[in-house]
């Protein structure tokens, strides 16, 4: 026979152990012959065995191997302990069984003078041992989840539906601005870019665009915005362990809107300071909205 | 056998007919099994699966998704409302092309459109609003995916991709700016074309490229025209296929906190 790892009989006579409940010592030295095995059945099987004609007896090891423990044990993902176990129950079985399916017939020509020592051999054989490991790896831990439809699906169209309310609404209560023909010799005094530029063109008129002291770093800025998940390597996804990130866009987000709030509504002829509540507000977009009635 | 009223003898032919129509041939045909508009329809969580399955919006949703990812205060509904702003930018913007041409009568086209066509003012102001409407949306998306982390592995080059469809938005918004041919429109893409030009190495080609020569005239009003409703559109919505495609191979939706 190969020789077994003691670690793996080790575990081997754990599980044999537990099944027999005897000591693992005990169980360790019968596996490795040094003791004599344990009875293992209860009474009523004993007997059993006791009347059992020879083949039964004489036999054992066929009954104990036809379960095939080896061979299931390397293929299922059971435990090496419940392989044994196993093993373990199915060699009772087959002894519990085989003579209770034979008994009865041969039981009345069988002399009782034929006296089989109702010594139980070692029921089983350790073939092989698999290491525990399942068959298939779960990729992933199961999710908590819902049907799309409805509870995500009818929410959405909801929004959608507010949204195209909303949309509608505001256009029919707001004239979108038209002003005169454009004519490109007179320049309106202040010239606006969009309100998403307004930001932009505010800090813009800070610096002499030209020495590249703003150009420059709004163009590696877009670098990094874009290549910001490259930057921050930190894993954790809660606001509490990535304060740092969360203050640097709040800090970002706050600067943007102060410069685009003050390019709408604080700069007049000439980019100017003027005050909205004074001078009035220089913003065309809103035109209509400004000279509401 | 109880005599019906002529009332509920209409009703219950109104109620047959309605239920012959919806489970006959046509609808058969025209709804696939398990939509909710087919005959027989029950709430069942097979139906539930079937519904998102059998449908053309299997696209862009799974069957199933995170219990927290429906929670309206987590998404805000915001990356929704981005595309389907997009859908109704691309709706009113068609209509709206029947009535403009890109020359020196874009204006009196404009004008015409306001005044003479019947919700010619409507469409020009959603599409005018929309378009404002959008980029807040857009820029709303990202801060929310920010502030939850959703960048973060394995998202990260949908996070790119993201960036890319905010400028392309700021992009749209602004070729589009210009098309109404008014002293607003040419001044503000004045304004615009000139920062571009303050860009580092390429700045003076880049504002070239952008004007179609020095300053903007009709040839930068074609040149915005053919980039705001064929280019750029056509560019964004490549990405935009991309960037939902990328958020269910990415395990749909970020999260939880």
């Amino acid at each position: 026979m190969v020789d077994i790892p003691e670690h793996l009989l080790q575990r081997s006579a754990e599980a044999r152990a537990k099944a027999l409940g005897i000591s693992i010592e005990q169980a360790l030295a019968e596996m490795k012959g040094e003791s004599d095995p344990t009875v293992v059945s209860k009474e009523p099987e004993v007997k059993i065995i006791e009347e059992t004609p020879a083949p039964a007896a004489e036999t054992p090891a066929p009954a104990a191997e036809t379960p095939a423990p080896a061979p299931a044990a390397e293929v299922t993902p059971v435990k090496e302990e419940h392989a044994a176990e196993t093993t373990e129950k199915v060699a009772e079985v087959a002894i519990e069984k085989k003579p209770a399916a034979k008994a009865p017939a041969p039981k009345a020509d069988t002399p009782d003078e034929v006296d089989f020592a109702p010594e139980v051999k070692v029921t089983q054989r350790l073939l092989t041992v698999v290491k525990a490991k399942p068959i298939q790896k779960a990729a992933s831990e199961p999710v908590d989840k819902v049907n799309t439809w409805p509870h995500l699906m009818l929410p959405e169209f909801v929004s959608l539906m507010a949204m195209t309310a909303f949309l509608i609404l505001l256009s029919a209560i707001l004239q979108a601005p038209l002003l005169e023909e454009a004519n490109p010799n007179v320049t309106p005094n202040p010239a606006k870019a969009p309100w998403y530029f307004l930001g932009l063109q505010e800090l813009l008129s800070y610096w002499d665009p030209q020495i590249a002291g703003v150009m420059i770093p709004l163009v590696l800025g877009i670098a990094v915005w874009m290549a910001f998940p490259y930057i921050d390597r930190n894993p954790e996804t809660h606001p509490s362990k990535r304060k740092f990130a969360i203050m640097f866009y709040t800090f970002f987000l706050a600067g943007a809107g102060v410069l685009t709030i003050i390019g709408v509504l604080f700069r007049g002829p000439g980019w100017n300071w003027t005050y909205p509540w004074i001078d009035g507000i220089w913003f065309d977009d809103l035109l209509d909205w400004i000279h509401f009635e | 056998m109880q005599k019906l009223s002529l009332r509920d003898r209409i009703k219950e032919a109104r109620v047959t007919a309605g239920d012959s129509f919806r489970g006959g041939k046509l609808m058969s045909s025209i709804f696939r099994p398990g939509s909710p508009f087919r005959k027989g329809y029950v709430d069942s969580p097979r139906n539930r699966s079937y519904v998102v399955m059998n449908n053309v919006l299997y696209h862009l949703h799974p069957v199933k998704v995170k219990r927290h990812g429906v929670r309206l205060s987590y998404t805000l509904c915001l990356g929704g409302l981005s595309f389907f702003l997009f859908i109704v930018l691309t709706i009113t913007g068609i209509w709206l092309m029947f009535y403009f041409r890109p020359t020196e009568l874009a204006y009196v086209d404009i004008q015409a459109l306001q005044t003479d066509i019947a919700f010619g003012s409507l469409v020009r102001n959603m599409h005018r609003w929309g378009a404002h409407l959008m980029v807040l949306v857009v820029f709303l998306h990202m801060s929310r995916v920010f502030y939850h982390g959703a960048y973060k592995a394995p998202r990260e080059f949908n996070w790119v991709i993201g960036v890319i469809l905010l400028l392309l938005t700021l992009l749209l918004s602004f070729t589009g700016y210009l098309l109404p041919w008014d002293q607003l429109a040419i001044w503000a893409v004045t304004v615009g074309g000139n920062m571009a030009g303050y860009t580092p190495v390429i700045g003076a080609q880049a504002k070239f490229g952008l004007f179609a020569g020095l300053e903007a005239t009709t040839a930068t009003l074609l040149r915005f025209y053919v980039l705001h409703v064929l280019f750029l559109p056509f560019i964004i919505v490549i990405f935009m296929a991309v960037h939902f495609w990328r958020v269910r191979k990415d395990g749909g939706i970020s999260g939880p906190l």
